[in-house]
């Protein structure tokens, strides 16, 4: 197994600064006997405008680094930086603002409000924001038109397919306009007409120039990533581009 | 997030599960609307207490024998009266007392009473509050002559068989017609009916429209004897005399009687403030009783709201978790609960004002319930106050969720 260093990994990052910034990262849960290490020694450069897929099998920690980058659980040690905030250093109410203006979460189950009409899904993030009434309603209708469903704005998430259901959350993740978009397994529960429509919806989103972390473990959803990290017992042990820009080079 | 928002998402909430939240509403409604009702019954008990005892007035006193013959005995009381004459009030100690020309003294009326049969023709009434009194009763008591007329002094010398009687009474011997000018039979006596009583409110266990008034020369008579009279009523000249009034009473049959020993009188003298304290206070114990009894359901409902408000929590821990992720604060997540809990209870609150309300507009066991007008906003505030008590332990235990724990839940 090659030794990775962080300058072989961060190609990309040369010209922009980055947008995360992950440093000896180490996760354990529990203690003594029965500690996990759950990740054991991460360290990651990713670049803004990036579309990173991060693959490794069940176990291997990809989980936990999604909760990692996403703000949701803290390291044991090391040091991520997102966006320029030390997110160690940062109290629970910072971790808080850090997720609404910083981080939009796409998940494996959608994790739509149930009763709740999509429109007032969508304006969720721009509340907890304090965004005023007229400019949420404007922004999440303008996020709903993006991923194609302003008419269904008024349905509730029962109502809607899992591919529409995706479609939402989508837009409820770009609505604050984030600087990493980060979607964990986000086709895992879809069928591959909903999972192209998804993965379409995310290569625009790519070459508009958002920073997309994607985890998956299919190749296929990977190939469509500009850079493909690999990760196993809670190491990365591959860093290599995509094949969709492989195949857009030659 | 605004006011209005917290409001609105609180109001989804509660919308969410409609049967729970109609069920436990149900429990501060009972709640609130116990509180309020059964006060406004304690207060209107008390003012009608009060009322029929301001209408006795507050210019009177009244003097009752501590001697077991005061209550309006048969012919043993007479047997008492040659023994221990000396230490009885009877009429002949009343006319003393009224011709000693004491100077805050307006007039004193002896009542004697007793219970007897009464009948017409037709029917009978059994157990008849009987009064035997001077003319000057109707002057200084409640009862008041509606139609025909008090007996005469003339009437309690010649000891004449004439009588005045309750309304009650009246119909229930005479239901077709006028009782006036009638013959009643009083255990055998015939007695002419000269006058009939007001129609009175009642103010205790005893029906005072169900009464017969004639000569207290013509009861003791015929029935109770010439021992102690039951009671005395003192009428002041005034009621600022009262007190002095109270004085001049106490010594003066202290000296009728031969007392010596202050500290022993055989009588009690009482004026109607102290009755009227006592009424008060007795019913303000009732108040607090009915209160306090009422304040219970409202625990229970309120401890109704926190169990509703745990399992909702638990129910949507996957939602909190969403929210967090999506930015949401711990306050932020506090306050969504805290005005779920709140808004419930307060809805609840309302629909037990008005179930209040109504139900205070029926008569309740005899009394009108008077609404005080504090209980309203004090029973409102409560209702919310006891939402946001009840709803922190379980708005807190949503707030202090770790976001990826709570992502896990199902």
């Amino acid at each position: 197994m090659a030794t990775i260093t962080k300058a072989t990994l961060a190609p990309a990052a040369v010209a922009a600064a980055p947008v995360l910034r992950l440093a000896g990262i180490h996760q354990v849960y529990g203690e003594g006997e029965a500690a996990v290490h759950a990740l054991r020694g991460i360290d990651l450069d990713v670049a803004a405008g990036d579309y990173v897929a991060i693959m490794g099998p069940s176990g291997s920690g990809k989980s936990t680094l999604m909760n990692l980058l996403g703000c949701l659980d803290i390291a044991s040690s090391g040091t991520y930086e997102l966006a320029g905030h030390d997110v160690r250093s940062l109290t629970e109410n910072e971790l808080a603002r850090v997720r609404n203006q910083e981080i939009g979460f796409v998940f494996q189950s959608f994790n739509l409000v149930p009763r709740m009409t999509a429109l007032a899904n969508v304006e969720l993030p721009l509340i907890y924001g304090g965004a005023k009434r007229a400019e949420r309603r404007d922004r999440a209708l303008e996020a709903l038109d993006m991923v194609g469903l302003a008419n269904r704005a008024d349905h509730q998430p029962q109502q809607l397919s899992g591919g529409q259901q995706q479609r939402v959350a989508i837009a409820r993740a770009l609505v604050t306009s984030p600087t990493l978009v980060l979607a964990d397994e986000p086709t895992g529960n879809l069928d591959s007409e909903s999972t192209e429509e998804i993965l379409s919806i995310l290569d625009s989103l790519a070459s508009a120039g958002r920073t997309i972390v994607i985890i998956t473990h299919e190749e296929n959803v990977a190939d469509r990533a500009h850079r493909v990290l690999t990760i196993s017992d809670g190491l990365l042990t591959g860093d290599r581009t995509g094949k969709a820009v492989k195949g857009r080079v030659k | 997030m605004s006011f209005f928002e917290i409001l609105r998402s609180a109001m989804r909430g509660v919308t969410a599960n409609k049967l729970r939240s109609v069920l436990t509403l149900l429990g501060v409604m009972i709640g609130v609307g116990s509180v309020i009702l059964l006060l406004a019954v304690g207060n209107g008990s008390a003012q009608t207490v009060q009322n029929a005892i301001t209408t006795l007035g507050t210019n009177t006193l009244t003097v009752r024998s501590n001697t077991g013959g005061g209550g309006g005995g048969g012919g043993t009381t007479a047997t008492a009266a040659s023994t221990s004459s000396v230490k009885t009030i009877t009429t002949k100690v009343s006319d003393q007392l009224a011709d000693a020309g004491l100077g805050h003294v307006k007039a004193v009326v002896p009542q004697v009473s007793t219970s007897l049969t009464i009948s017409s023709t037709t029917t009978s009434s059994d157990s008849v509050s009987v009064i035997g009194t001077t003319a000057g009763y109707f002057d200084v008591s409640t009862a008041k002559v509606a139609s025909g007329s008090a007996f005469t002094a003339a009437d309690v010398t010649t000891s004449a068989k004439v009588a005045v009687i309750g309304s009650t009474l009246a119909t229930t011997l005479y239901p077709t017609g006028s009782a006036l000018g009638k013959s009643v039979s009083v255990d055998g006596t015939p007695f002419t009916v000269v006058g009939i009583l007001a129609t009175q409110s009642a103010a205790g266990f005893t029906d005072p429209n169900t009464v017969l008034v004639a000569p207290i020369t013509r009861i003791q008579k015929s029935y109770t004897g010439y021992g102690a009279v039951s009671t005395l009523t003192v009428e002041a000249k005034s009621s600022e005399a009262v007190t002095a009034a109270q004085g001049e009473v106490t010594v003066m049959l202290n000296q009728l009687l031969g007392v010596t020993d202050t500290s022993d009188e055989p009588f009690t003298v009482t004026n109607q403030s102290s009755l009227l304290a006592t009424a008060a206070a007795s019913a303000t114990s009732f108040t607090v009783l009915l209160g306090a009894v009422a304040a219970i359901s409202l625990l229970v409902g309120g401890i109704g709201v926190t169990n509703v408000m745990l399992v909702t929590v638990t129910e949507r821990t996957r939602e909190i978790g969403i929210r967090k992720a999506l930015g949401a604060t711990r306050g932020a997540i506090l306050g969504q609960f805290l005005a779920e809990a709140a808004t419930l209870t307060l809805l609840g609150g309302v629909l037990g004002v008005i179930a209040a309300l109504i139900g205070a507009r029926f008569e309740i066991n005899g009394t009108q319930p008077v609404v005080l007008g504090y209980s309203i906003p004090l029973a409102l505030g409560v209702s919310v106050a006891i939402g946001v008590f009840f709803g922190v332990y379980p708005a807190g235990r949503a707030a202090a969720m770790r976001p990826i724990q709570a992502l896990r839940a199902i």
